[in-house]
């Protein structure tokens, strides 16, 4: 049984072979995915209360504060207390709203974020499934969250959450356009759609420099995009605390209410790691053409810290446009995206079209 | 043909709904209820419900003696609280003829300007926060606390001071005063750049608040919008220039006029005001003359009959109090003019047609405080 930190493939198939060897191919299936299905939940968890410690601590050092010290060293158990208060908070039900619609609304959220995630190569051979289709199936899916966020809203019976809910449904159908469009330039380049071979396209030369100016405008636009898509600041209208209290989840207690805010911080991580995987080179070492030994020092950090990097890069920088900079209003928010960034995108796919054409791309 | 185009037009015209913002809001600054009806997202009229913290002060006023009087004035403003002891101790000294020491005058405009900024600090920062830039509150916050060092140090207290009395002050300054003060002062000079870059300078901040909610000169006039506010629209109203008290006369600032009448106004307006007020410190604080920190007093203030103005420059406009006296040692009646509550009857007028957003941030730019509005 080859193990290796740089390429899990032989792991992989070591495993997979041995339950088809041992078990009928029905039971060898549901192990499978049951043994997946475990390791994507516990990631997804340890993920969610990393990313709310780290935007704790991020946001703590932009405001002159220490953030969170007291439960742990450095505070990093303060999450997972959370996260217990949170279980053992009793859940409200509120009068006339739509039980059904009420109850499942977190779920929907949530799924959505799950199915997005396990598309998501974090290493040579580590990945959940590996699509022929992955970048599409990826925003298909994650674009599902806003009907649990519509249906949160509606079902509350609050007009709060009401008004929060129709913000956040005409923008991420907005934004979905721009996320989708800047995704189909850098598409055009690779010349598929599968994660695994736009990494492997990227092998000499990350897709933002191999790709000119066009890659790099689809990068911006794509950074853009995906916080709003994510509802995050300053793109948080269908919360916006200072006008409508919560927004959509104003009626939500307890566990119900850290699913939403669980699902924020995965759609954060499913955007940043789209980000890091098709612009940045997933993970793939930085190399530089010619510098021999800088390449073999690169080659040696194991792809998953190169994956995390650029993840966590791109969160950071996430994180620090929404401690910055104040919130749009709503017609702002839809002025930018169909007058601004469709149209640049749209002109920036046709010039990425013609310098592939062209062969003007490294 | 025509009756076919006609019709729909009559089915899809929207009802108007209302939602309550407040008494609990995160951006009502207090319980502050308003009844705002609503277009989808459009501000049709609203209505704002006050008196939730009605404490009777004024009725209250009638009880107290004078000296008592200005513990309850703290309690009006809270932000500019040495400003409206100050309006008390003014008007006691006018009605008795009293002449207070150069020192308590110097030192009384010093301490009504530091109120002024520490005030304008936190309005800075609670606007920023309505905008949605959480990080402003800490920054406005951070450097506020320096003021209150600097009051916690001579009087103890740090938000209601109620530190003058009639006729002087109730201690003199800490001996680290003077250099305190001139610490802070360049130490905020080099601050309040970091507020121009993170909020002033933002695009979003500006294409937010430029051009909502305008209010006219003569509207500023009618509804009695006064202060910051009312400046913004190009009402000269600062009671500093045109009615001077304390040192006023003597220094040299500038009275900060824009006339947009839009939020950005209200704003800059403020951010000014912060500089002046820096200004005038400047000039006083190295020649704060000695001698006594209070005139001599008798033990009881008794008014003589009759009635008394007076009017002093509060952090948000012009704050009033009128007493009509029956020659007792408390006043027969007593009323505020409080600058909040006639800076939030304009919000209906200035906030119609606008998003929710908007409102948010128009009333944010009038910067009212519920306990001032109450009384």
């Amino acid at each position: 049984m080859a193990f290796s930190i740089y390429d899990f493939t032989s792991f992989n198939q070591t495993v997979d072979k041995f339950l088809y060897d041992n078990l009928t191919p029905f039971w060898a299936l549901i192990v499978e995915m049951t043994i997946i299905g475990l390791l994507v939940l516990v990631f997804y968890a340890l993920v969610g209360l990393f990313l709310v410690y780290a935007e704790r601590k991020v946001c703590a050092f932009m405001q002159n504060r220490v953030g969170p010290n007291r439960v742990g060293p450095y505070g990093i158990v303060q999450t997972i207390a959370d996260l217990l208060k949170l279980l053992m908070k009793e859940l409200i039900y509120i009068k006339n709203a739509d039980k059904l619609l009420f109850n499942i609304a977190p779920f929907i959220v949530i799924i959505a974020s799950f199915m997005a995630m396990s598309a998501i190569p974090f290493a040579k051979g580590l990945h959940a499934i590996d699509f022929d289709i992955g970048i599409l199936y990826v925003i298909a899916v994650s674009s599902l969250g806003v009907v649990g966020v519509l249906l949160a809203g509606w079902s509350s019976n609050n007009k709060y959450s009401l008004i929060g809910a129709m913000r956040s449904g005409a923008q991420i159908v907005s934004y979905e356009l721009s996320v989708g469009l800047s995704l189909l330039t850098i598409i055009i380049l690779a010349g598929t759609m599968q994660f695994s071979a736009v990494v492997a396209g990227q092998e000499n030369g990350w897709f933002i420099f191999k790709g000119h100016i066009p890659a790099f405008i689809a990068f911006i636009v794509f950074l853009i995009a995906s916080t709003a898509e994510t509802n995050r600041g300053p793109f948080d209208l269908a919360e916006a605390e200072s006008e409508l209290t919560a927004g959509f989840h104003t009626e939500y207690s307890g566990i119900k209410f850290a699913f939403f805010f669980l699902a924020e911080y995965m759609n954060m991580f499913i955007v940043a790691s789209i980000a890091a995987t098709v612009f940045l080179g997933g993970w793939m070492p930085f190399h530089v053409g010619g510098w021999e030994g800088f390449n073999r020092i690169m080659d040696f950090i194991p792809p998953v810290f190169w994956y995390f990097g650029k993840t966590a890069f791109v969160i950071f920088m996430m994180m620090w446009f929404k401690w910055t900079f104040p919130r749009l209003r709503i017609d702002q928010l839809l002025t930018l995206e169909w007058k601004y960034l469709l149209p640049i995108n749209l002109v920036n796919i046709l010039v990425m079209a013609f310098v592939v054409l062209m062969g003007w791309h490294f | 043909m025509k009756e076919v185009i006609n019709l729909p037009v009559k089915d899809i015209e929207v009802e108007e709904y209302h939602i309550n913002m407040g008494p609990q809001h995160p951006s009502t600054h207090g319980v502050l209820r308003l009844v705002v009806s609503l277009q989808g997202e459009i501000v049709k009229n609203l209505k704002p419900h006050c008196g939730y913290i009605h404490r009777g002060i004024e009725k209250m006023c009638e009880k107290d003696t004078y000296p008592q009087i200005i513990h309850l004035t703290d309690r009006l403003d809270y932000l500019s609280a040495h400003i409206n002891n100050h309006a008390v101790c003014l008007l006691v000294e006018k009605a008795l003829e009293i002449d207070v020491p150069e020192r308590v005058k110097y030192l009384r405009t010093i301490l009504d300007e530091l109120n002024r900024i520490a005030s304008h600090q936190l309005w800075w920062c609670s606007f920023g926060m309505d905008m949605g830039g959480l990080t402003c509150f800490f920054y406005g916050l951070r450097d506020r606390e320096h003021i209150l060092d600097i009051f916690e140090e001579s009087f103890g207290s740090r938000l209601l001071h109620s530190y003058y009395t009639p006729g002087g002050l109730m201690q003199d300054v800490h001996p680290n005063f003077q250099k305190r003060v001139k610490d802070f002062i360049k130490y905020f000079r080099k601050k309040i750049k970091d507020y121009d870059d993170i909020l002033t300078g933002n695009i979003i901040m500006q294409e937010r608040t430029r051009g909502i909610g305008l209010l006219s000169k003569e509207e500023a006039i009618s509804y009695g919008v006064t202060g910051p506010s009312g400046r913004g629209s190009g009402f000269s109203c600062d009671v500093r220039k045109h009615h001077p008290y304390a040192m006023y006369s003597k220094v040299e600032f500038n009275e900060i006029l824009l006339h947009e009448g839009d939020t950005f106004a209200r704003y800059m307006v403020r951010m000014h005001e912060m500089r002046e007020s820096m200004k005038i410190i400047e000039q006083l604080i190295d020649n704060i003359p000695a001698g006594d920190y209070t005139a001599k007093m008798k033990a009881v203030i008794k008014l003589p009959a009759g009635e008394y103005l007076q009017r002093v420059e509060a952090a948000r406009g012009e704050f009033g109090v009128y007493v009509v006296s029956d020659g007792n040692k408390t006043p027969y009646r007593m009323k505020f003019r409080s600058p909040n509550f006639s800076n939030l009857s304009a919000l209906d007028h200035i906030s119609r047609e606008g998003k929710i957003a908007d409102l948010v941030a128009i009333g944010g730019s009038l910067d009212y405080i519920i306990p001032d509005i109450d009384r």
